[in-house]
């Protein structure tokens, strides 16, 4: 069984959520990326989303295009992630998704990719910046290398399509809380994203994760709470708040750990 | 032998060839769909066809000449080795309104927006022809306007800063990457992901997800529609050679559309060769780079081995892109297109000598296809014919060509 699966049958059992950071892989530096893993698996992380630098991520706001940017500048590649991923990885046991541009994956093919992927300890990927009519040539080597694949449904993404997407997916399908692009929000509204949840429920068991805008231990709890006080999702995806915090801090480990455990105080 | 036309392209799903496709999230398929389906229904229109033409005919001030190069071939004839060159003749999109080609896909892409019932344009503009073309597109329809231009851009085309500002339209500033082209496509791409429902974003050139290549080319064939009819007219016969610049490469498409099928006709795209041939000297993605995905789409384009893009230098912000539209690499794979590339010295001369030649002063673009049709006339014979795509005019160079050759 997949280690996605395994979590989130897991958290099930017990009635209980999972937070899913995203860290920008080689960011502030490649040396953090180990420690920065396992400083999120303590302070409370489910599973770990690890951005690929990608020169041109049209989906991502100014906080984490400028974390990759960053990154890329300071010669990060996607090889030098898979190593420093490889190297933590038996130390950890969390779920980590890489979530990778489809341009990263075309120029090294999905099956190489793939490989390379699960082989650094990689449980699954999500493609953010391509719709499920261009996925598929990228999904079935994933899948075949025991990969979950996770693709976006949007805000105005209709029913008929949100089940066809739902069903292209594995590990569990990934809901946009808003229009737009990654990034920080002040307030975040339950209810409209609850009744989007109770009607992808209808069409797929996956376990749902939810993404864009959510920025702090309350978003989190507004997320994963079960309506009609929160939206019930089965994840909260926190990135861009997080990545502005380890981009300013002297000590980014310490300052994404501190975080995370005040992000986790919103599951419960 | 039954073969399929090469102009029978894009496929449904927005393919020429393997090339093109729709590489975008989520969030903007439907607005794609939605655009799809009404250029279709517009296309079929007559009343849409009957608004764009009195459009392009009183706004824009086409038929644009097409012109004979006479002292331009004269010059043509003294560099050749054999004394002779063919005749070349400019098309001459300079004298479209607002000084470039640009605008016959942005009065056609805004009245697609009024269609849709939208009522704000965005656009990404790399030498500003685009982002005048659109800001007079929204004037003349009563829209909003915001044009993203890289910081790099905003320096060297400060004339066109200007004029969009004083045709209403809003200029955002990028700071982000190498601050041309490529880097205020990504903040328009960004905006039109939060903005979705009531702005349109009129892309520039052929390329982009899916309609966006084809609607393009299709709004800028009127280039090779009117070139065709005019060489029929003019010199009796179709041009033996047709030549164009290529950034991302829209007047090269829609110069090169209408003659696609002919195949007596050659076709030649070039790009910007910049100061040499090494990785991040050029913008010659069809000349030195391989297939990958920006901005939407599957093309030539220059990355590194991750598909990490490129940098790239031009002395043209217009060509001063690291990818290019899907069909050129359609055509340069199915060898029906020739591209080469023009260094930007070679496109400077050509720029002083068009001026002093035939009084007319190009824009740098278009200067690397004068370049190249000055030494291909001096290669071919007399009694043929070169016709070169003059896709806009140089004033708006005036200032980056001081500083370039020390006036």
């Amino acid at each position: 069984m997949n280690r996605i699966d395994r979590i989130f049958r897991d958290l099930r059992a017990r009635n209980a959520k999972a937070l899913m950071p995203f860290v920008c892989g080689g960011f502030p530096g490649i040396e953090s990326t180990g420690p920065v893993l396992a400083a999120l698996e303590r302070a409370g992380a489910s599973i770990i989303e690890v951005g690929i630098p990608f020169s041109d991520p049209i989906a991502d706001g100014p906080v984490i295009a400028a974390a990759m940017h960053t990154a890329l500048t300071r010669g990060v590649t996607p090889e030098a992630i898979f190593e420093r991923v490889g190297s933590a990885r038996a130390g950890l046991s969390v779920g980590l998704i890489a979530m990778v541009s489809v341009s990263i994956v075309h120029r090294m093919g999905p099956a190489a990719f793939a490989k390379r992927a699960t082989h650094a300890g990689f449980d699954g990927v999500i493609l953010p910046d391509v719709p499920l009519e261009e996925a598929e040539a990228a999904l079935a080597p994933m899948r075949e290398a025991g990969l979950s694949v996770s693709l976006l449904i949007a805000p105005n993404t209709p029913a008929d399509r949100a089940e066809k997407i739902a069903r292209a997916c594995s590990g569990f399908v990934y809901l946009m809380a808003r229009m737009g692009i990654t990034g920080t929000r002040d307030r975040l509204d339950a209810a409209p994203l609850a009744g989007r949840i109770r009607a992808l429920r209808e069409v797929t068991d996956l376990p749902i994760a939810c993404g864009f805008g959510v920025s702090n231990a309350e978003h989190v709890r507004a997320v994963v709470s079960a309506p009609p006080g929160g939206a019930g999702a089965d994840a909260a995806i926190v990135g861009s708040a997080l990545v502005r915090k380890m981009a300013n801090a002297p000590d980014p480990v310490d300052v994404a750990g501190s975080m995370v455990r005040g992000l986790a105080g919103g599951l419960s | 032998m039954p073969q399929a036309a090469i102009s029978a392209v894009p496929s449904s799903s927005g393919r020429f060839g393997v090339y093109g496709g729709s590489y975008v999230p989520e969030t903007l398929v439907s607005a794609l769909r939605q655009l799809e389906a009404e250029y279709a229904s517009a296309r079929r229109d007559p009343a849409f066809r009957e608004q764009l033409n009195h459009l392009l005919s009183t706004l824009v001030g086409r038929a644009t000449p097409l012109y004979r190069a006479e002292r331009l071939t004269a010059l043509a004839r003294e560099r050749s080795k054999t004394g002779k060159a063919a005749t070349i003749w400019l098309k001459r999109e300079d004298l479209a309104h607002t000084g470039a080609h640009k605008i016959n896909n942005t009065i056609g892409q805004g009245l697609l927006t009024k269609r849709m019932g939208k009522k704000r344009l965005i656009a990404e503009t790399g030498a500003g022809q685009h982002g005048v073309a659109t800001a007079t597109a929204a004037a003349h329809l009563g829209l909003e306007c915001d044009v993203y231009m890289g910081s790099e851009d905003v320096r060297r085309q400060r004339l066109n800063v200007v004029r969009m500002r004083l045709l209403g339209a809003r200029v955002v500033e990028v700071n982000a990457g190498s601050r041309t082209l490529k880097d205020a496509t990504n903040e328009a791409m960004r905006d039109w992901m939060a903005s979705v429902e009531g702005t349109h974003y009129i892309i520039g050139s052929v390329v982009g997800p899916h309609p966006f290549p084809m609607i393009v080319r299709d709004f800028q064939s009127v280039i090779g529609r009117e070139s065709r009819e005019q060489s029929q007219s003019v010199i009796g016969r179709l041009p033996d050679c047709v030549v164009a610049c290529v950034g991302g490469g829209s007047n090269a498409a829609g110069m090169f559309y209408p003659f696609v099928d002919d195949s007596g006709v050659e076709l030649v795209g070039v790009e910007a060769g910049g100061r040499s041939n090494a990785p991040g000297q050029h913008a010659a993605p069809l000349s030195y780079g391989s297939p990958g995905v920006l901005h939407g789409s599957l093309s030539y384009v220059m990355q590194d081995a991750f598909g990490q893009t490129a940098d790239v230098h031009s002395c043209s912000a217009g060509l001063d892109y690291p990818g290019v539209g899907p069909e050129h690499s359609y055509w340069k794979d199915a060898g029906r297109v020739a591209y080469n590339a023009v260094t930007d010295a070679q496109a400077l001369e050509a720029f002083t000598t068009l001026a002093r030649c035939e009084g007319i002063l190009p824009a740098l673009e278009s200067s690397h296809a004068v370049a190249f049709a000055i030494e291909k006339a001096g290669a071919m014979r007399p009694d043929q014919h070169v016709l070169v795509n003059l896709s806009g005019r140089g004033d708006k160079d005036v200032d980056e060509a001081c500083r370039l050759l020390g006036m």
